[in-house]
C-alpha cells in the first residue's frame, strides 16, 4: 500500500527501512502507548470523565499548563535576548555561555531539581533574599515556574540563534536606507523572520514543560489543588494504587503532547519553508539541523 | 537469561554442595527504616550463618510505604516486606494476592515487632511556644507533614491528630474535622515521603514544627543537630505498628520460606528488639524496653482501634478518593 | 549627530546604516547584561551548588561517596542502561532517517509525529506504561511471572524505560539533515555502480557523521540522567536496580546531602563534558560545511 504510494526513487532500501522503522516503532512505542488506551477502555465513558474533570486534576491541568506556559513565555523572551546576544556580540565569556545554554539537556532532572530547591529554599543562596521581600520561591507554584524555566531555556535560543546567524544584514541595511529606525527594522524586520523559529521553540518548551516530573517535585511543594502538577498526580494515584486514574489522566496527558506535537511539526514546515527558500542555494546544514530541535 | 542461569547454577550449585550455601532476600521496607535495617541485616546475617552454615545477603529497598507496596503488588520480588502500616500489606493481599489476608495474625503483636508513636520536633529554644497538638492549629504556625495520600506516616501523624481531638471533645466528630481542618491549614508544603517532609523541614529551614515518627524527631534530633532541634512531646498521640509479614508467594518460588520467616522472627529476639531500641523504636520486649526507657518520652498512647476501627475503615472514611481528607483539604482552598 | 556640519549625503546615508542596523552602546551592554544575568542565574547557580555541596565535606567524603559500593553498582547500571539503548536507538535513527530522509510517501509527518512522541510524553508516564504491560497485574504480568521472566523492577525494565525516553533523539538530529542532503549524490554513487550499502557507507553516512554524532550524545546524555521513566519501574533495590540518578535520590533522603551531591556532580560533569563534546562537534561540522561551501565555490 504504502510502496505503491511513494515516489519513484532508485535508491534502495526503502522497503527495509521503512519497515524496520515501524516496527521498531511500535515494539517500543506505539503498542507500549495503546496499552494505556486499553487500561483506560477499562472504565467507562462517564468514569473516565468523572477522574479527569475532578476539581483536583482540573487545578493540576491548569498549574501544568499555566506554569509551562509562563515558563515558555520567560524562555520565549529572554531567549530571544540570548539569541540576539549570542549572535550578534561579542563579549568576554560568550563561547562558554553559548555552550552552557545546552546545559538542561544534559543535566540529570533530580538533579537539578535538588540542585533549585537548594538555591530557592528560605536558607538558600538565593531564597534567603527573596524570602524577607516576601516572596516564596521553592515550595510555590513560582518554584514550578523556575523549574520549568530551567528545563525548557535551550529551546528558543538554540531554534532562534541559527535563523538569526542566517539572516543578511543586508535586508536591515535596505531597510534602514528606506528610512526605518532601528527599532521599526526590529519591529517590522527581524521579528518576522525570528517569528516562525521563535514559535516553535517556545512550543517545544512547552510540551516539554508539561511532562516534566523530576525537576519539579523537589521544588513545588506538591500541595493538592495548589503546587500539584499533573504527573505528579498520576504518581499520587499510582501510590493509592489507583491504576485506572492513573491512566487516565496519563490518557489526558498524551492526547496533550501529541496535540503540541503536531502544533510544533506544522511550525516547523513553517518555518523550515521560509529557511529553504532564504536559502534556496546554500547548505542549510547548521540551520536545519539546530532548528529540528 | 541472566536469571535463568544463575538459577540453574544454584540448583546445581545445591545439589553438590548440599542444601543452599547462599540465600538472598529482598526486604521491601519503608523510609526510615534505613539505619534500622542497616545494622539489622549485618546481625541477622550474622546470626543466621551462626545457626546453619547458610550465607545470607538481605537486599533493601526504601521508599514511602504505598510506593514500595504498589511496587511489590507490580511485581517486585520482595521475599519480605516491612511497611509502615497494616493497610499498605493489605492492599498487597488484597489486589496481588501474594499473602493471606490473615497475615497480621501470624506473628506476635499484630506482625509489628516494634512500635512508634508521634511527635513534634521544633527549632531550638521553641520560638513559637509549641507544647501540644493544640499549638498547631494557632495562626502563624507553620507546620510540616508529609501527604497522608502517599505516605504511610503522614497518616498516622494524621490519626494521632484526629484522635487527639475526638478523644478531647468527648467524640464529637465535627470537633474532630474541624481540627485536621485547621491543621491543614498550616500545612505549606506536602512531601510524598516522611524523609522528604523531614528534610524540608531541617534542611531547608521551612515550617516551626515537624509532625514525625517518634525515631524520626529522635535521629533528626540526636543525629542531624542537637543545638539545632528540640522534640516536643505532645500530652496524647497515636501507637503506631509498622508491620512485617513474608510473601508467600515469592518466598515458596524462590525457596526462601525458612529463611524469611528467622529473618522476621529474629526481629522479636533480645538482639533484634535492642537494635530496635538502637534505632529509636519502641520495643515490644518489656525488658529492653525497660533498658532504653530513658530514651523513649512518656505519652499517652492510643490505638487505631480507640479511634478509628481497622486500617481498611480508616483508610475508607479519611484518605479514600473524596474522604475526610480530601473533603478538608479542598473546603482550606 | 550628522546635523552639527554640512551633511554629506554619502556619511548621512552610512550614519543612518549604522545606526539602524546596531544598537547604542547602553542598549549593547543592557542586552549583554540581561543575558548574562539570565543564565548566571538559572544556569551557572545549579551547576556552582551542586560542587559546591559536593565538596562541602572536603575530597575524601567526596571520593569516599564515588567509591562506595551502592554508588559503583549504579555507576555500572547507568553505563549498561546506555550502553544498550544508545547503540539501539542511533541504529534506529539512521534506518528511520534513510526512510524518511531520501524517499517521499504518503504518511511520512504521521510518522515523523509519532517518532517525536516520546520527547513529549511526560516520563512518569513512560514509566507507568510498562508497569501496565510488564507488570504483575499488567497485560503480560502473569504470563512472565509463570515462566520466571522479570522486565520491570530488573534490568531491561530500565533498560526499556531509558530506550522509550531518549527513543528520538538520533533520528530527530538526522532526518533534517538527510533530508537537506537530497538524492543527487547518491543517485550518482548509483549509477556509478555502487551496490546500495557502498553508497550508504562511503556517501550518505559520511555526509551525516557530525549530525549523528551529536545526537548520540545528546541521547547518551538524557539516557544517563533519566529519573522519573526509570523511577517508576526500578523497584530501588540497592546495589541491583538504582541508577545514578536514583541512587543520588536515595543518599539525598538518607540525609547524605554531600554524597548525594558528589554522585551528581559526577553526572553534571558528564553533562559539561556532553556540552564540550558538542561544542567541538558542531565546529567541526560547520568546518565541514564551510569547506564545502569553498570547494563548491571553487569549483564554480
Amino acid at each position: 500500500m504504502r510502496l505503491q504510494l511513494k515516489q519513484k526513487s532508485i535508491l534502495p532500501g526503502f522497503g527495509l527501512a521503512l519497515g524496520f522503522t515501524v516496527l521498531y516503532l511500535s515494539l517500543l512505542v506505539l503498542i507500549p502507548l495503546s496499552a494505556t488506551f486499553l487500561k483506560a477502555s477499562s472504565l467507562s465513558g462517564q468514569q473516565f470523565w468523572h477522574i479527569v474533570s475532578s476539581h483536583r486534576a482540573v487545578a493540576s491541568y491548569k498549574l501544568s499548563f499555566g506554569a509551562s506556559g509562563i515558563a515558555a513565555t520567560i524562555n520565549l523572551f529572554f531567549g530571544l535576548i540570548v539569541a540576539w546576544v549570542l549572535v550578534r556580540y561579542n563579549f568576554p565569556g560568550k563561547r562558554l555561555f553559548d555552550s552552557l545554554v545546552d546545559l538542561p539537556f544534559a543535566l540529570p532532572t533530580a538533579v537539578a531539581g535538588i540542585a533549585l530547591t537548594t538555591i530557592y529554599a528560605p536558607n538558600g543562596w538565593m531564597g534567603r533574599f527573596l524570602a524577607p521581600l516576601g516572596i516564596q520561591t521553592a515550595y510555590s507554584r513560582l518554584g514550578v515556574v523556575i523549574a520549568l524555566t530551567f528545563t525548557g531555556l535551550p529551546f528558543v535560543v538554540r531554534t532562534v540563534q541559527p535563523v538569526l546567524e542566517d539572516l543578511d544584514k543586508e535586508v536591515e541595511e535596505a531597510a534602514a536606507s528606506l528610512g526605518a529606525d532601528r527599532w521599526q527594522t526590529i519591529i517590522k524586520v527581524l521579528l518576522p523572520a525570528v517569528l516562525p523559529a521563535a514559535l516553535t521553540g517556545f512550543s517545544m518548551a512547552f510540551a516539554r514543560a508539561v511532562g516534566e516530573y523530576g525537576s519539579v517535585v523537589f521544588i513545588s511543594g506538591n500541595m493538592p489543588l495548589k503546587t500539584e502538577i499533573t504527573p505528579l498526580l498520576i504518581i499520587t494515584k499510582l501510590e493509592q494504587y489507583d491504576y485506572a486514574g492513573a491512566t487516565a489522566i496519563a490518557v489526558v496527558m498524551l492526547v496533550a503532547s501529541f496535540a503540541l506535537l503536531l502544533t510544533i511539526n506544522l511550525l516547523q514546515a513553517w518555518s523550515g519553508g521560509r529557511l529553504k527558500r532564504a536559502h534556496a542555494n546554500e547548505l542549510p546544514e547548521t540551520a536545519e539541523f539546530e532548528a529540528a530541535r | 537469561m541472566i536469571r535463568k542461569v544463575c538459577f540453574f547454577v544454584a540448583i546445581l550449585g545445591a545439589s553438590l554442595l548440599g542444601f543452599g550455601q547462599r540465600v538472598t532476600l529482598l526486604n521491601v521496607s519503608y523510609d526510615p527504616t534505613r539505619e534500622l535495617f542497616q545494622d539489622y541485616n549485618a546481625a541477622f546475617a550474622k546470626y543466621w550463618k551462626v545457626k546453619t552454615g547458610q550465607d545470607v545477603t538481605i537486599q533493601q529497598s526504601h521508599g514511602g510505604s504505598s510506593k514500595q507496596a504498589r511496587a511489590v503488588i507490580d511485581g517486585l520480588d520482595a521475599d519480605i516486606v516491612t511497611l509502615a502500616l497494616a493497610y499498605d500489606i493489605d492492599a498487597i493481599a488484597d489486589k496481588a494476592h501474594l499473602l493471606p489476608s490473615n497475615w497480621q495474625s501470624r506473628l506476635p503483636n499484630n506482625s509489628s515487632p516494634y512500635t512508634s508513636t508521634i511527635i513534634f520536633l521544633v527549632r531550638k529554644g521553641n520560638p513559637k511556644k509549641i507544647k501540644d497538638w493544640d499549638d498547631l492549629i494557632r495562626p502563624g504556625v507553620s507546620v510540616i507533614t508529609p501527604n497522608p495520600k502517599t505516605s504511610g506516616g503522614a497518616r498516622w501523624n494524621y490519626l494521632a491528630a484526629w484522635g487527639y481531638a475526638l478523644r478531647k471533645s468527648g467524640g464529637d466528630e465535627s470537633k474532630a474535622r474541624d481540627f485536621v481542618s485547621k491543621l491543614f491549614a498550616n500545612v505549606p508544603v506536602l512531601d510524598s515521603g516522611a524523609r522528604g517532609s523531614t528534610t524540608t523541614f531541617v534542611e531547608r529551614g521551612m515550617g516551626d514544627v515537624l509532625i514525625a515518627w517518634e525515631n524520626e524527631a529522635l535521629l533528626g534530633a540526636n543525629e542531624l543537630g542537637k543545638e539545632r532541634f528540640e522534640i516536643v512531646v505532645p500530652s496524647t498521640s497515636i501507637l503506631c505498628e509498622p508491620s512485617v509479614s513474608v510473601v508467600d508467594r515469592v518466598v515458596d518460588k524462590k525457596g526462601t520460606r525458612a529463611t524469611a520467616q528467622a529473618y522476621l522472627e529474629y526481629l522479636y529476639s533480645p538482639e533484634g528488639q535492642e537494635i530496635a531500641a538502637k534505632r529509636y523504636y519502641r520495643p515490644r520486649s518489656a525488658a529492653v524496653l525497660k533498658k532504653y526507657a530513658a530514651q523513649f518520652p512518656n505519652v499517652k498512647l492510643f490505638t487505631i482501634a480507640d479511634i478509628a476501627g481497622d486500617w481498611k475503615q480508616a483508610q475508607a472514611k479519611h484518605f479514600a478518593d473524596g474522604g475526610i481528607f480530601d473533603q478538608v483539604y479542598s473546603a482550606n482552598q | 549627530m550628522a546635523s552639527i556640519t554640512l551633511p554629506n549625503p554619502g556619511v548621512l546615508a552610512a550614519s543612518r546604516a549604522v545606526q539602524a542596523t546596531t544598537e547604542q552602546p547602553w542598549v549593547r551592554w543592557s542586552l549583554i547584561a540581561i543575558a548574562v544575568a539570565f543564565l548566571g542565574v538559572f544556569l551557572f547557580l545549579p551547576l556552582a551548588i551542586v560542587f559546591s555541596s559536593a565538596l562541602e565535606r572536603g575530597v575524601s567524603v567526596y571520593v569516599g561517596a564515588l567509591r562506595e559500593p551502592d554508588a559503583m553498582a549504579a555507576i555500572k547500571l547507568t553505563l549498561i542502561a546506555a550502553g544498550i539503548s544508545v547503540p539501539l536507538n542511533m541504529i534506529f535513527g539512521i534506518t528511520a532517517a534513510w526512510a524518511i530522509g531520501k524517499f517521499d510517501f504518503l504518511g511520512k509527518s504521521l510518522l515523523i509525529t509519532l517518532i517525536d512522541l516520546p520527547f513529549s510524553v511526560s516520563p512518569v508516564v513512560s514509566g507507568l506504561i510498562y508497569v501496565l504491560i510488564f507488570g504483575l497485574q499488567g497485560l503480560l504480568g502473569p504470563w512472565l511471572a509463570a515462566h520466571d521472566l522479570k522486565i520491570i523492577f530488573a534490568v531491561p525494565g530500565i533498560v526499556l524505560a531509558t530506550m522509550f525516553v531518549t527513543f528520538p533523539f538520533v533520528a530527530r538530529e538526522l532526518i533534517p539533515l538527510v533530508e537537506a542532503q537530497g538524492t543527487e549524490e547518491e543517485e550518482a554513487a548509483l549509477t556509478l555502480g555502487a551496490s546500495g550499502w557502498q553508497t550508504f557507507w562511503r556517501v550518505t553516512l559520511p555526509n551525516v557523521k557530525w549530525g549523528l554524532l551529536y545526537g548520540v550524545i545528546l541521547c547518551n546524555a538524557r539516557a544517563m540522567g533519566e529519573f522519573g521513566a526509570v523511577s517508576v519501574v526500578s523497584g530501588h533495590i540497592r546495589g541491583r536496580t538504582n541508577t545514578m540518578p536514583l541512587h543520588i535520590e536515595i543518599l539525598y533522603n538518607e540525609y547524605q546531602f554531600a554524597p548525594a551531591f558528589a554522585v551528581a556532580s559526577l553526572l553534571a560533569l558528564l553533562a559539561l563534558a556532553t556540552l564540550l563534546a558538542k561544542t567541538v562537534v558542531e565546529w567541526k561540522a560547520r568546518q565541514q560545511s564551510t569547506e564545502l561551501q569553498r570547494m563548491s565555490g571553487e569549483a564554480l
